[in-house]
């Protein structure tokens, strides 16, 4: 039984379904009408350090892959590169340091000079110090993915009802859930709930501090392909990985079939507050024009936000609660759910089977988190 | 700005209040506050005042007598009048307002054209939101031909230009509206073989006491009857135009008669030649600039979501207030007296009881009226899945149905981004309506759309004022 019809949920389904498990999703809503409905296809190894969300990223890299053989054109997958770029000598040293450590661990990641990168990207600003060409990142449509994810499981949808509360056995193992139409009972319950997540941990009695992130994205007018990559600068992996809940921006600037080009994303912890911010829309603006002094051309035709399901280390929940038996989680991707969902899906569907974890999943577990006082941190 | 000497101290903001939208809800207001004392800014994305209602020709053009095609010209007349004659009005023409952010002051950002340089953020102590209402459409077959026109549109190209989209016009869909561009086409030369109307104009029976509390109303409703008789109009109820016919434009439509819920009575269809149809379904109002900051709306009998105010045009959040079509689509008459009243409450004034009862008798009136001319849900029978609803991505309505009934889109949201419907040019003001109807989700929340027009990206990169 599979709490969320979001990427993430999609993938848990198709990937239990696939090791032979019988499977049900249901969402208070319509698929991807949560956060996967207002995030960006962006599936990246580039900004990722070594560690556990790399490892993730790189099984999902190749999961992307072998799913792009049947989904691969549903889903709009486009497997371009990223070319993360430094404007001076200094930046362009960290990234290659970055690197590096990167190349370690498994990601392909080419260095270009500053002559080589107008042949990558024509229309990029003139004077860039150099940047790196990350072969591996790639990009699909999130609502579609997780749509066609989920058609494929063959999952029962219960679309529409929300989960109200969950069924215990007598041993006080979770056994199914409670949503506002029924009773639906099932050994295991995951948690993919999003930025939600928290909530639904609290049905079952634990904690699970799930906060949301806002972002915002610029959607311009559609264009011919004048970005060929996904581009950005390399200040972005520092507010990925920043914590602090002010405002960062680093624009990443990329193309889409459908010709738009997509401009995202801040990242700010304002709580749910949907308000447009025109200073967010400023720094993304300007940033992606400091990039592609072309879009100044061009009009901003649309905007959108969404809420990032995010946990104090940047790391989701994945796995068996060791303190609630029968709920797993599967939650707090934070910007990176689109691209993880695959091998989040797979280590799911591993562990509800007994299979062999294809990675170790000690640094998901959702006990991690030393407990807080009443409602800190949530917002 | 002047000031009068006996003017209290007043906050740092260089206007009291700022205005959006310059149609007649707009017009009233800036002027009617003006008056009161308050210093006003009044921003509109058109060149002249006006709005939809008093929409007029360039003085370029030279048109001998606008005032033709109007109703109530002279009370447009006397507004103007009053605009010109008053000093603590500044009409901002060409600001088209993006975005609203709450505070104190409040900040509206405007673009006003493609530079860098285009950009103004006006600052004031309240917001008046009269952004009027644009049209409803549903989809049939043969509705991107050329020739097919929306009756509105029809209408506004007649007042503006004076131009006519063709010599032989149906005109069709619901609504009220349908009557007034039918009577200004057959004045303007054009012959209107059949003015074809979905509703049964029966629902107007259960509000007899509305009725006759309206007969301003009722004479314009008669003017219209008496010019369309005396060209020979017919007016076909609960019928529609199924489908459109021709090639490179539209030769002919099909037009068939419909039971309760709009369904297409079978063996009822029949033929008429034309070379233009005129379509709409009604109006929705134009209110992203408020509920993009969490405004309170209400759903209205006609299935459009509206603001939610109070008394004196309040909504539920403080120093926002709205009228006109912004509060439920009711005509030229209705945002005139809304606009008088919230002017009244915005300059702390008690508000003038003729004002206050004709607001209350052209709204009951208004919703009535919405009542008869709500879509049956049967309209969809007259789909085929080829026909295009969303015609900036040309979207058909086999690719949303299979969207909804196996990808597990539930609303208009999620088969916009399943399909792409809805995100083209006009942000689904087109196809908004019909799409929420084939997705089957709830109707009663209103489009989101965080940037209420397209920004040129150098006016973002500048940093905001
Ligand atoms: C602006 C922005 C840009 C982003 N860009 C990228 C990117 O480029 N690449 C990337 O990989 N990620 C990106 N992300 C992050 C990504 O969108 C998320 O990590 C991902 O969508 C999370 O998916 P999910 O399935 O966990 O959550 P969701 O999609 O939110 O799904 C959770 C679902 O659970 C349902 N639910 C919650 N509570 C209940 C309940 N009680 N009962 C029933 N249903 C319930 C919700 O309705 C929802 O549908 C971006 C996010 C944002 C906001
Ligand atoms: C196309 C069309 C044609 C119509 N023709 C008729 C007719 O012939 N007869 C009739 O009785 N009724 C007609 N109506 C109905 C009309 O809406 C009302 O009768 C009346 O004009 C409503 O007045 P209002 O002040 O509420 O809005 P409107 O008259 O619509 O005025 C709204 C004004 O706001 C401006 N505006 C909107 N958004 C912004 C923004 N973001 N920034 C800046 N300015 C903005 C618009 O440019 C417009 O001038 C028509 C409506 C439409 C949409």
């Amino acid at each position: 039984m599979v709490i969320g019809a979001g990427v993430v949920g999609a993938a848990c389904a198709y990937y239990a379904s696939r090791a032979g498990l019988r499977v049900a999703v249901v969402d208070r809503g319509p698929v991807a009408g949560g956060t996967t409905g207002a995030g960006e296809g962006n599936l990246l190894v580039s900004d990722k350090e070594p560690g556990p969300e790399l490892d993730l990223a790189l099984l999902s890299t190749r999961l992307w892959r072998e799913l792009a053989g049947s989904l691969g054109e549903a889903v709009e997958y486009e497997p371009k590169g990223g070319l993360v770029v430094a404007a001076a000598p200094a930046g362009l040293d960290a990234l290659r340091e970055f690197a590096a450590g990167q190349r370690k661990a498994g990601v392909e990641a080419v260095e270009v000079g500053p002559d080589g990168l107008p042949e990558l990207e024509p229309h990029l600003a003139p004077g860039l110090a150099g940047g790196f060409l990350y072969p591996q990142d790639a990009q699909v449509q999130p609502a579609l993915a997780a749509a066609h994810l989920l058609r494929a499981s063959g999952a029962d949808r219960y679309l529409g009802e929300t989960v109200r509360g969950l069924l215990t056995g007598p041993d006080g193992a979770v056994a199914g859930v409670v949503t506002d139409r029924r009773e639906l009972s099932a050994p295991a319950v995951v948690n993919a709930a999003g930025t939600w997540g928290g909530a639904v941990a609290r049905l079952a009695g634990v904690e699970l501090p799930v906060m949301p992130r806002r972002g915002f994205v610029l959607v311009t007018e559609p264009l011919p392909r004048i970005v060929r990559h996904k581009v950005y600068a390399a200040d972005y992996v520092a507010d990925v990985a920043s914590g602090s809940a002010d405002l960062q921006s680093s624009a990443v600037v990329e193309g889409t079939p459908a010709g738009p080009v997509l401009i995202g994303a801040s990242r700010e912890r304002v709580g749910f507050d949907r308000r447009l911010d025109p200073v967010v829309l400023h720094r993304l603006a300007a940033q992606a024009a400091a990039l592609f002094p072309v879009l100044r051309q061009v009009a901003v035709q649309r905007a959108y936000r969404g809420f990032r399901p995010y946990l104090p280390d940047h790391l989701p929940a994945i796995g068996a609660d060791p303190r609630v038996p029968g709920l797993v989680h599967a939650c707090g991707h934070e910007g990176a759910g689109i691209g993880l969902a695959p091998a989040t899906g797979l280590l799911i569907a591993e562990q509800l089977t007994g299979a062999r974890p294809s990675l170790d999943l000690t640094p998901f577990r959702a006990d991690r988190f030393p407990p807080s006082a009443p409602d800190a941190g949530l917002e | 700005m002047p000031t009068l000497p006996s003017e209290p101290a007043r906050g740092r903001a260089p206007y009291d209040l700022a205005v959006v939208g310059a149609g007649p809800a707009g017009l009233a207001a800036a002027v009617t506050a003006a008056e009161l004392g308050l210093r006003v800014a009044l921003l509109d994305a058109g060149p002249r005042v006006g709005g939809q209602y008093y929409r007029h020709p360039a003085p370029e053009l030279g048109a001998a007598r606008p005032d033709r095609l109007h109703h109530g010209w002279a009370v447009f007349a006397r507004l103007r009048d009053r605009l010109r004659a008053q000093p603590r009005i500044d009409h901002l023409a060409g600001h088209h307002v993006w975005a609203a952010e709450r505070g104190e002051p409040w900040r509206l950002h405007a673009t006003l054209g493609p530079d860098a340089g285009d950009r103004v953020t006006v600052e004031a102590g309240a917001v008046l939101l009269a952004t009027g209402a644009y049209e409803r459409q549903l989809p049939f077959p043969g509705w991107t031909l050329p020739g097919v026109v929306t009756a509105g549109g029809a209408q506004a190209m007649l007042k503006a230009g004076l131009v006519l989209p063709g010599r032989r016009i149906v005109v069709a869909g619901s609504g009220p509206l349908l009557l007034a561009a039918a009577s200004s086409l057959v004045s303007a030369g054009a012959a209107v073989p059949a003015v074809v109307e979905a509703g049964s104009y029966l629902g107007y029976a259960r509000g007899v006491a509305a009725l006759a509390a309206n007969p301003a109303k009722l004479v314009e409703g008669a003017q219209h009857g008496t010019v369309l008789l005396r060209h020979g109009v017919r007016l076909r109820r609960s019928s529609a135009v199924i489908e459109a016919h021709g090639t490179d434009r539209v030769t002919a439509v099909t037009v068939a008669r419909l039971d309760a819920d709009w369904r297409p009575v079978p063996g009822t269809e029949r033929r008429i030649g034309c070379d233009a149809v005129a379509i709409g379904h009604g109006l929705v109002p134009q209110i992203e600039l408020a509920t993009e900051l969490g405004a309170a709306t209400r759903t209205v009998p006609d299935g459009t979501v509206a603001l939610a105010v109070d008394g004196e045009q309040r909504t539920s959040l403080p120093g926002l207030w709205a009228a006109g079509e912004t509060c439920g689509v009711g005509g030229a008459d209705l945002a005139l007296a809304e606009g008088v009243l919230a002017a009244y409450a915005v300059a702390g004034r008690p508000a003038p009881r003729g004002a206050l009862v004709r607001r209350r008798r052209r709204r009951a009136f208004a919703e009535l009226m919405a009542a008869a001319h709500a879509p049956g849900v049967g309209w969809t029978d007259w789909l085929t899945p080829e026909t295009d609803v969303c015609r900036c991505e040309e979207v058909p309505a086999g690719r949303i149905r299979e969207a909804v009934e196996e990808l597990g889109a539930g609303d208009a949201r999620t088969v916009k981004l399943l399909t792409r419907a809805g995100m083209g040019w006009c942000q689904g003001r087109m196809c908004g309506a019909a799409v929420a109807c084939l997705a089957g989700g709830p109707t009663d929340r209103p489009d989101s759309r965080p940037l209420s027009c397209p920004v040129p990206l150098a006016q973002l990169a500048e940093p905001p004022a």
